[in-house]
């Protein structure tokens, strides 16, 4: 048993060197380890199956370059097919013209949602807004105190008009945040809202109905890195109620391989936006599609030797 | 329930066709795959099925479905024994320590556990060892309140080993019959944090024995949830697995591996966020569920 996929490409293509051109057989060799790793990384089947078909047309027949082995080669033009899926280059926060900006969080239940309200606080904060976080989940238990202490943790205000635990109408209380922000001047607003599932249709229709009272310039996403197979159904659950304009991937902390990411860019064609990797405020970052591809892959050092081959 | 719907068109597939044909069987193995039960798992159970049924010559595809389920029973293993251990030894309380990676739903689990024990009439302490987690100790205490059980907590950012110690500790001196004691979510990679949820157990058994370790995880997993699986066994020796989530689409099917590698039986799943969406796990239901049964 090899462990990583660059062990097992590198072994199929211990004997392919010298040869000008990758065969029909050698590039589907390649491809069916990928499909494996592809698959262990938690990429969603369909997703893998029209992955690999478009790779499998850029390397039949391709040319084999003189920098780099076959492994190498193949691998090349998957890390860069990865990278063109996750969205190539890294889309920033859109700004109104008209403040308040609104930012929506939408996800599945414990996906990271109201730590990521205290991450984007913060970070906004840092960089010189005003931003006002809204307990807009009145439905988990201690989901508003959980965001009040977020908020004083960060230093940001939090606007939490309803104790929640079942009380109070977090359509309301969202409508009512853009009010407040006008009035005391804040140029962000940040809403929390409930996990939901995306099987769930009386949930999911109320964050369309709080994303109807805030008119939000980003709806986004959240979805924890360890999700597996489910990531698509749920993805695009959520794509057709609420709609969604970015995606944040939570929990990078961990050793998941976060295909994930790369499920959700294709079959949503919505960029990921953000990656977040801790529980503190501070653990937070924009997403690179780079360096995403080499962890879906797992094969960073291989990575590293194309570009120094290429280089020379 | 995209998955489940894949998966039960390609049985329907299976059913339709007069002959199992290769397409067939990949339509098969794939759903499969989307139930994340692994290429691993998957592969192996489609070669059981393909020998049994080349060996029998089925051509009736009725059989041929009862055949994948019956696989599938068996690689869940309906002979495993899925009581939870809260009887303690000698007059002292049961010991039910709850663990897992961030936001799977152990606090919740808790919450469903403490009231269905209440409703069989037993009495309970809860201790609130997330420290950490904004608000964590207030969810618990919430929880415990509708039910009318006690929370032991203690300052936010203290030592969640001695707020466990005291759970425990209450309950001795109440002399419940029952302490559940809730962790902070962590993940596996983190070794101080693993470290901390080992003195945790450590300290709790100065007191008592802890009789069940469960071990929280995700229906949403993917193929993470084994790595998750076997740190937190190493640290604390899981002895039950609670599959959460259980109401959305996803199918949970890492737990397939899970149980097989730690030998360690899902015990409990979780069906929605309120207190009584918690039911034992049964190997058929659960396999039923994959089926889209
Ligand atoms: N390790 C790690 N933990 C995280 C990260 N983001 C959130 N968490 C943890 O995940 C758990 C759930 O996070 P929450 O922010 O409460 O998730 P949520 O989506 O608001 O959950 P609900 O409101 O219950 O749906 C908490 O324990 C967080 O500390 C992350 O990037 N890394
Ligand atoms: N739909 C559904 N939601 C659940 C289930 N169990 C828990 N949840 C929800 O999942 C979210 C996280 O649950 P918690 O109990 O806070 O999870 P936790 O593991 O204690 O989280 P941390 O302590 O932050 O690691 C909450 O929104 C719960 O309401 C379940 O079986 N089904
Ligand atoms: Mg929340
Ligand atoms: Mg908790």
């Amino acid at each position: 048993m090899f462990d990583t996929l660059q062990d097992r490409l590198t072994a199929t293509f211990r004997n392919l060197r010298g040869k000008g051109r990758l065969s029909e057989s050698d590039v589907n060799e390649a491809l069916r380890e990928i499909r494996l790793a592809l698959l262990e990384a938690d990429v969603n089947l369909s997703v893998v199956k029209e992955f690999i078909a478009a790779c499998r047309e850029k390397l039949t027949g391709a040319e084999i370059s003189q920098a780099l082995n076959p492994t190498q080669q193949i691998v090349k033009v998957v890390n860069e097919e990865l990278i063109g899926i996750l969205g190539g280059q890294t889309r920033e926060v859109r700004f109104a013209k008209n403040p308040p900006t609104v930012i929506m969080l939408a996800g599945l239940q414990g996906s990271g949602k109201t730590t990521l309200a205290g991450k984007l606080g913060k970070w906004l904060k840092d960089s010189k807004h005003h931003p006002l976080l809204v307990a807009a989940d009145l439905q988990r238990p201690n989901a508003v105190n959980q965001l009040q202490v977020v908020g004083q943790r960060a230093g940001v205000a939090v606007f939490a008009p309803e104790p929640g635990n079942g009380i109070g109408d977090p359509v309301a209380v969202a409508r009512a945040s853009i009010e407040e922000a006008k009035r005391k001047l804040y140029d962000v607003v940040i809403v929390d809202t409930a996990g939901r599932l995306g099987v769930d249709a009386e949930l999911m229709q109320q964050a369309i109905d709080i994303r109807n009272a805030v008119n939000p310039d980003e709806v986004l996403f959240v979805v924890d890195a360890m999700i597996g197979q489910d990531a698509v159904n749920t993805a695009q659950a959520f794509a057709q109620g609420v709609g969604f304009d970015g995606v944040v991937l939570s929990k990078l902390d961990g050793d998941a391989r976060g295909g994930a990411a790369l499920s959700i860019a294709r079959v949503t064609g919505k960029p990921v936006m953000f990656a977040s990797n801790g529980e503190n405020l501070k653990d937070f970052d924009l997403f690179h599609p780079d360096r995403m591809a080499s962890r879906i892959l797992d094969m960073g050092d291989l990575l590293t030797l194309i570009e120094q081959a290429e280089k020379t | 329930a995209g998955s489940n719907n894949a998966l039960a068109s390609a049985l329907l597939g299976l059913l339709a066709r007069d002959r199992i044909d290769e397409s067939t069987w990949d339509d098969v193995e794939e759903t499969l795959i989307t139930s994340d039960l692994g290429v691993g798992p998957t592969t192996e159970l489609m070669g059981n099925l393909r020998r049994e049924l080349s060996i029998d010559g089925v051509q009736d595809p009725a059989v041929a479905r009862a055949k994948l389920r019956a696989e599938l029973i068996k690689l869940v293993d309906p002979t495993l024994d899925r009581g939870l251990r809260i009887t303690g030894a000698d007059g002292q309380p049961g010991v039910v320590m709850v663990v897992g990676v961030n936001g799977t739903g152990k606090t919740t689990t808790i919450g469903k556990i403490a009231r269905l024990l209440v409703a069989e009439g037993r009495t309970l302490v809860l201790g609130a060892a997330d420290t950490f987690r904004a608000a964590a100790a207030d969810q618990l205490a919430t929880w415990g309140s509708r039910v009318g059980v006690q929370t032991v907590r203690g300052p936010e950012g203290g030592d969640p080993a001695s707020v466990a110690f005291d759970a425990v500790a209450q309950g001795v001196a109440q002399g419940v019959d029952v302490v559940l004691v809730d962790t902070a979510g962590r993940l596996h990679t983190k070794t101080g944090l693993m470290d901390e949820l080992g003195k945790i157990k450590r300290v709790i058994e100065k007191k008592a024995p802890v009789t069940e370790v469960l071990l929280v995880i995700d229906a949403t997993t993917g193929q993470n949830g084994l790595i998750q699986a076997r740190i937190f066994s190493d640290v604390v020796a899981v002895t039950g697995i609670v599959l959460t989530k259980l109401d959305g689409s996803a199918k949970g099917g890492i737990v397939v591996q899970v149980q097989r590698e730690l030998g360690v039986p899902v015990k409990l799943i979780g069906l929605g966020e309120g207190a009584d969406d918690l039911a034992p796990f049964t190997a058929e239901g659960f396999v039923d569920g994959l089926l889209g049964a």
